[in-house]
């Protein structure tokens, strides 16, 4: 056996016994970056549709500020981070360090530019779609950034899907601010990362195989929900094609 | 024939009397063009106001500037005998595309009553009859981006109207129906002239303005070349210039 | 509408919160420890039977030897768990621990392909199967990490008087831990200098055989330190304490006389305790 149909034997192997290790990993990685995600959600949402909205002061410096922290590289940011938690460092007293708090904490750090880049973006083009039509309405800017977050929820969604896919493939972060702890802190990356520094590479290589299948199924029901829901709202725009137009 | 709904915008109790609309000197640029040019005119405040002139000619901006879109560079303009500026009176704008929010047409309208701080208990009866006035009841769940055409300007209509605006703007609000479509969204904007509102319209449609306007300011170039009562004007040309127009000679 | 995926991501998060205390419970202690421990499978024969019998969960992280230290030097960890005597002395005397304790050893071994190109294998002590490299300018894969097992190899270079970065750019250093290095030295063919714990549970060993062991500069002691509540008092110094008393006593002797990978036994228990 090649070590790609080794590394498939494995990840079967390991997926049909249910192993109980595998299990906690998986679930772990996932409570780990969703809950990145949603805080990154918290964040950066109204950022963006604040930056979307209002020609504040400063706000040119913020949107090179966040477009720069978007090549954040992940160990960077467990390096700061755990500097930051360490019992030596501010924050210390907390005892965070070692434990799931943390990872989420990193992380969140990683995937908020994500969000917000993207979220921007989208945001901008609704904007300017709407923003004359919402004047007509007299509404305060509140009002406007709630409405088009609303209207753009779909795709928004693909913001936060590619916070999903940066936070769960990255190893840099976790790997320094969790310690990789046997059932403690050990994700799918941190746990690839350690069966590659042992050689047992079919082993890594199936662990990547069952993470790929879980990005997959995740970016597959993100994609399935916005199709659904597209077909709900009506998501083609009106485009005025035909000068004369059924009543 | 009643109005419903309840005053948006505005100063609560204070009745801005007929709203007129005065131009003062009005002048709007854009990169370096001048779109509109030392407008002064009065607007009556009853009935039916055509705004009409070639491509170009900045109708459009000025419907904008009279529903508060866009702030003139030079010179205000004015509503009713105190000269209220445009945000503080109770208006309602349909833009040439109107855009629909994507949710379903009742949402739509749910929309619209929220901002004129309709009473939740009241939303439902009201968001009725302007589907029903509207004839769009029978789509009220569908999603508003699926209507055709037609069934769109109806919605953005009834969603300008549910307001319940004293004033209402209209951006060629024919433009690119057919014949039925054309019909009810007319008959709806009688309507609302009837129940006492004010209607400022734009458009290129002559006959439109025989059937709906009192009275019409015909814009050349950013300039009032005529103004006045509609079938005076139009039966008797007072420029050339209009004469033209009306004849389609006029050259831009 | 908006509403329904935040109400969904606050459940998740409130799992997460749930999750972590459930196993939060306070009776752990932390051990900062190197990789080649950790990878030779050793805490997960040994750390199970202490925490049957006392109910003290042992949380290891395995990092550098560098960065083991440095971590305990925060006090990010309760007890240390490295192979660099010289580190570890220095570790006490500076006040970060209560005392340094001999635990075990195993050796350093120098491993190569099968073919050995530089004839290493010819030579008997470790001074010649050095220079047979250098010599033949044949690959040789460093760690490059200023871990215990890096500071031996440079050691072992100066006591054979070559200076291996200067000879040019078969000497690679990879910045990288033990298994990295391994497999990195596998995949271009280059000799390299591992512990034997590591190399006996390492899994991707091609075609390569051990080329040179058994000297005596190639020995490999291991110390146990609790880092001092003194300079942390937020330390769990009882709890620690237990820990490095069982590691040097008896019990743990024998477990770590017992681990075998193999047949083969890894790790040398030498305390000199037992109680």
């Amino acid at each position: 056996m090649n070590p790609f149909e080794q590394a498939l034997s494995e990840a079967w192997g390991l997926l049909v016994h249910g192993d109980a290790a595998l299990f906690d990993i998986v679930t772990l990685s996932l409570q780990v970056s969703l809950t990145a995600v949603a805080i990154a959600a918290l964040i950066g949402l109204p950022l963006a549709a604040l930056l979307a909205i209002h020609r504040f002061p400063g706000r040119g410096a913020v949107i090179v500020a966040m477009n720069a922290l978007l090549g954040l590289p992940p160990v960077v940011v467990g390096l700061i981070v755990y500097l930051m938690l360490s019992r030596a460092g501010p924050l210390g007293e907390w005892g965070l360090l070692f434990t799931p708090t943390a990872m989420v904490i990193a992380q969140s750090i990683l995937v908020t530019p994500i969000v917000t880049a993207i979220a921007h973006r989208t945001l901008e083009d609704f904007h300017a779609e709407y923003a004359e039509e919402l004047a007509c309405f007299r509404m305060s800017r509140w009002e406007v950034g709630l409405t088009l977050l609303r209207e753009a929820r779909l795709s928004l969604a693909t913001a936060l899907a590619a916070g999903f896919g940066r936070a769960v493939a990255e190893v840099g972060a976790v790997m320094i601010v969790g310690g990789n702890i046997d059932g403690i802190t050990r994700v799918m990356t941190t746990a690839i990362a350690l069966e590659t520094s042992k050689g047992d590479l079919a082993l890594a290589l199936g662990l990547g195989l069952v993470l790929l299948a879980i990005a997959l199924g995740v970016n597959a029901l993100a994609f399935a929900l916005r199709a659904l829901a597209a077909r709900h709202a009506g998501e083609e725009r009106h485009a005025p094609t035909a000068l004369i137009q059924k009543g | 024939m009643p109005r419903d709904g309840i005053i948006t915008g505005g100063v609560p109790g204070v009745d801005p009397g007929p709203l007129g609309a005065t131009l003062d000197g009005l002048g709007v640029h854009r990169r370096g063009r001048a779109i509109l040019r030392d407008l002064n005119a009065d607007l009556s405040g009853h009935g039916v106001t055509a705004v009409i002139g070639p491509n170009g000619a900045g109708k459009s901006t000025l419907i904008k500037v009279l529903g508060g879109l866009i702030r003139p560079d030079q010179g205000r303009v004015g509503w009713g005998p105190d000269g209220l500026p445009p945000g503080a009176v109770p208006q309602a704008i349909l833009l040439q595309q109107p855009v629909l929010l994507r949710r379903t047409t009742r949402a739509n309208l749910v929309f619209a009553a929220k901002r004129a701080r309709i009473a939740r208990a009241d939303q439902p009866a009201l968001i009725d009859h302007w589907l029903g006035k509207a004839g769009l009841s029978l789509l009220a769940e569908s999603p508003a981006r699926r209507l055709s055409g037609g069934e769109q300007r109806r919605l953005a209509l009834a969603r300008a109207l549910i307001l319940g605006p004293r004033v209402l703007l209209l951006d060629e609000p024919g433009a690119g129906l057919d014949p039925s479509a054309l019909r009810a969204v007319e008959a709806l904007v009688m309507e609302a002239t009837a129940s006492g509102i004010k209607v400022v319209l734009s458009t290129h449609d002559l006959g439109q303005v025989r059937r709906m306007a009192d009275d019409l300011l015909f814009l050349n170039a950013g300039q009032i070349d005529a103004l006045g009562p509609a079938s005076d004007l139009m039966d008797a040309p007072p420029t050339k210039t209009f004469d033209a127009f009306l004849k389609g000679d006029l050259l831009w | 509408m908006v509403m329904r995926p935040l109400v969904s991501l606050a459940l998740l998060a409130l799992l997460v919160l749930a999750g972590t205390s459930a196993s939060a419970q306070d009776r752990y202690i932390m051990v900062a420890s190197t990789t080649s421990t950790q990878n030779s499978g050793l805490f997960d024969y040994l750390l199970p039977k202490f925490e049957d019998k006392t109910g003290i969960a042992v949380r290891v992280i395995a990092v550098g030897t560098g960065q083991a230290i440095r971590l305990a030097r925060n006090g990010d960890a309760d007890v240390l768990f490295v192979h660099h005597k010289p580190s570890e002395e220095a570790f006490v005397a500076d006040g970060f621990g209560i005392a340094r304790h001999d635990v075990m050893y195993n050796d350093f071994i120098l491993v190569g392909p099968q073919s050995d190109p530089a004839g290493v294998t010819a030579h008997d002590g470790v001074d010649e199967a050095l220079r047979a490299i250098a010599a033949a300018e044949i690959p040789f894969a460093s760690r490059g990490d200023d871990s215990g097992t890096h500071k031996r190899e440079q050691s072992l270079w100066a006591a054979a008087d070559i200076d291996p970065k200067a000879h040019g750019d078969w000497y690679r250093e990879t910045g990288a831990g033990m298994g990295a290095t391994l497999n990195t030295a596998v995949g271009m063919g280059a000799y390299t200098m591992t512990d034997r714990g590591t190399w006996l549970a390492f899994g991707n060993k091609a075609d390569y055989t051990i080329v040179a062991q058994g000297d005596a500069r190639l020995f490999n002691q291991y110390g146990i330190i609790a880092v001092s509540p003194e300079k942390f008092p937020h330390v769990k110094a009882d709890m620690a304490k237990r820990f490095v008393d069982w590691i040097i006593s008896v019990p743990g002797q024998s477990l770590i006389a017992r681990y075998k990978r193999d047949g083969e036994q890894l790790f040398f228990p030498n305390s000199g305790g037992g109680s």
